[in-house]
């Protein structure tokens, strides 16, 4: 998912190669048109005036960036200061997709270890466990998970059945409730890729360890752990980024005072009251971070790799 | 000293991997109950009933709901048929046909999908649809879905192309096959599992999107999931956790066939 390793792979024999234009012609021109052609009209399109139906007018303007960054006061006459607003929501996002990404990593990695040491023939069995809520719909997971969670929800019902609690605990609409949407959505991004890490470790070392009288959490802490962190790496990214830009977790779990970025760019283009260059421009500095934390994560895994 | 064997396990986890299931299934669980349960609260338990499933299917709201499920339905499929033929073409070029000089930037560009966030993805589209002045619609929505089910397709495609050694066509053609003999009697054969699962995985990814739908959709088209978020929004009523259960049925049925199907091993022939 995070650059083209998982998509690449060796080149096994010229038997078409004649006939490799046309054969990627199709992904060319698909992949050219729908994905590659829009990203750059939406570049095109933050730098131009917003229409107030919605839409834009053709005419070069940086309104957008400047509306995100600078506040110039109710009539745009007053002397440029920051704006806070746009910063502080991008800023918590980032602080929601980071707090999903630890929980899911603290449950994420045992979990991920427990499957990588079970006997060969069981592992796959666990694996498919672990990813079969993935390929349910992220809606409903997200619906099912609110609807655990909810003050008269079952969460609820039962640790107050159970004494443990006397008042429901109030997670809904909270920034919590996101995290664990959050965490919930991407859990399964975390465990595959450290499994596969640790499923290539060689436990050898942890013996050599071992033997030279590393106590046994000594080894994970200073022989495990560093020698699958590239898995570990993977499985962060791809917990944190989609996570930044979710809009379902916080749209349907959070309230007014959780609002991340994805709802922020929603709004831009719902009806007539959006502004379609501000959005672009939003989406644009979501998509330049992204693509940032990907490239350095590029990088350091080429760097390991070497 | 311990031994080896005990060395590699450590307290705790095998628990933490247990909590890992609950908080996965939970969730999916209390819903698909309580979507049986006899009462219009989904507060209390009344008993057993399938009410709300026949209220699926002829229920007040059972119309928008078929047309929705049918929209999804036909889009899923188409999407994810074109995508399934366009990422077993490109998979054919980028793993058999030597080296060339755009093969790294086609991968980039088959990956490409993976790495924007969706909402971009969305905005981009839907930015796209508007300055070329189509009208959105039903096309949209399939637009849209072919070009992010390709990377979806493509991962499991080109990882079962990689497990069939290229002697396979090699001795075909020392027979005096074609290439495109070769191709057709002989690589694609051994690839359906992976043609399959790619063809699954895509169906899945189509059904279950959201947010793209969302943007790219017109007014009043509807698909399962913007039908169901519509609802979800005026509150969680037991006809929503029916349809989700039904749907978490499909989808677990699915992947577990394309489980099924993508673990056969490629040396056993078809």
């Amino acid at each position: 998912m995070a650059g083209g390793g998982a998509t690449g792979g060796t080149v096994q024999s010229e038997t078409y190669r004649e006939a490799r234009t046309l054969l990627l012609l199709p992904a060319w021109v698909t992949l050219g048109l729908l994905t590659l052609a829009p990203l750059m009209i939406m570049l095109v399109y933050s730098f131009l005036t917003k229409e107030f139906r919605g839409g834009v007018i053709w005419e070069f303007s940086l309104d957008a960036y400047d509306q995100f960054f600078f506040d110039r006061g109710l009539f745009g006459d007053e002397p440029p200061k920051i704006e806070w607003t746009y910063i502080g929501i991008f800023w918590r996002s980032i602080w929601q997709a980071g707090a999903a990404t630890i929980l899911s990593l603290l449950i994420g990695f045992p979990t991920a270890y427990f499957i990588a040491t079970r006997p060969e023939g069981q592992r796959a069995f666990w694996v498919f466990l672990v990813t079969i809520p993935y390929w349910v719909n992220l809606l409903i997971r997200t619906v099912s998970m609110k609807f655990l969670l909810r003050d008269e929800g079952p969460l609820n019902d039962g640790l107050i059945g159970l004494g443990i609690i006397s008042e429901p605990l109030g997670i809904v609409n909270t920034n919590l409730a996101v995290q664990l949407g959050l965490f919930y959505s991407y859990l399964p991004f975390m465990v595959l890729p450290i499994y596969a890490a640790v499923e290539r470790y060689n436990f050898a070392l942890s013996e050599a360890a071992s033997d030279l009288y590393a106590p046994r959490w000594a080894v994970l802490r200073r022989i495990v752990i560093p020698s699958v962190k590239p898995g570990i790496i993977a499985g962060c990214i791809l917990v944190f980024v989609p996570s930044l830009g979710s809009f379902l977790a916080p749209d349907l779990l959070g309230g007014a005072r959780t609002f991340m970025i994805g709802s922020l760019i929603e709004e831009q283009f719902k009806g007539n009251a959006g502004n379609w260059p501000f959005g672009a421009a939003a989406s644009m500095i979501l998509l330049t971070m992204v693509l940032f934390l990907l490239m350095v994560f590029a990088r350091q895994s080429r760097k390991e790799a070497a | 000293m311990a031994k080896p064997y005990d060395l590699r396990r450590y307290p705790g986890f095998f628990a933490i991997t247990l909590l890992c299931l609950v908080i996965l299934y939970a969730p999916l669980v209390v819903v698909a109950v309580y979507s049986f349960n006899d009462s219009p609260s989904i507060t209390i338990w009344e008993g057993f009933s399938l009410r709300w499933y026949v209220d699926v299917f002829t229920g007040p709201e059972s119309g928008k709901f078929k047309e929705a499920a049918w929209n999804s339905f036909v889009i899923a499929i188409t999407a994810a048929t074109t995508a399934t033929i366009i990422a077993t073409l490109a998979a054919t070029a980028v793993l058999r046909a030597g080296t060339f000089r755009l093969r790294t930037v086609s991968i980039g560009m088959i990956s490409l999908p993976l790495m924007v966030p969706e909402i971009v993805t969305a905005v981009a589209t839907l930015i796209f649809f508007n300055a070329i002045a189509i009208e959105r619609g039903l096309m949209t929505i399939l637009l849209a879905h072919i070009a992010f089910c390709i990377p979806f397709a493509y991962m499991p495609i080109s990882a079962r192309m990689q497990g069939i050694e290229a002697t396979y066509e090699q001795a075909a053609m020392d027979l005096y096959a074609t290439k495109r003999q070769a191709f057709t009697r002989i690589l694609l054969p051994l690839m359906m599992p992976g043609i399959v699962s790619g063809f699954i995985l895509a169906f899945i990814i189509s059904l279950d999107d959201f947010i793209i739908t969302n943007f790219v959709k017109g007014a009043g088209v509807e698909t399962l999931p913007t039908a169901i978020f519509g609802a979800v929004k005026q509150g969680i009523k037991p006809n929503i956790m029916a349809i989700s259960t039904l749907l978490l049925a499909v989808s677990i049925v699915m992947v577990a066939l394309s489980w099924l199907i993508g673990r056969r091993d490629p040396a056993e022939g078809r």
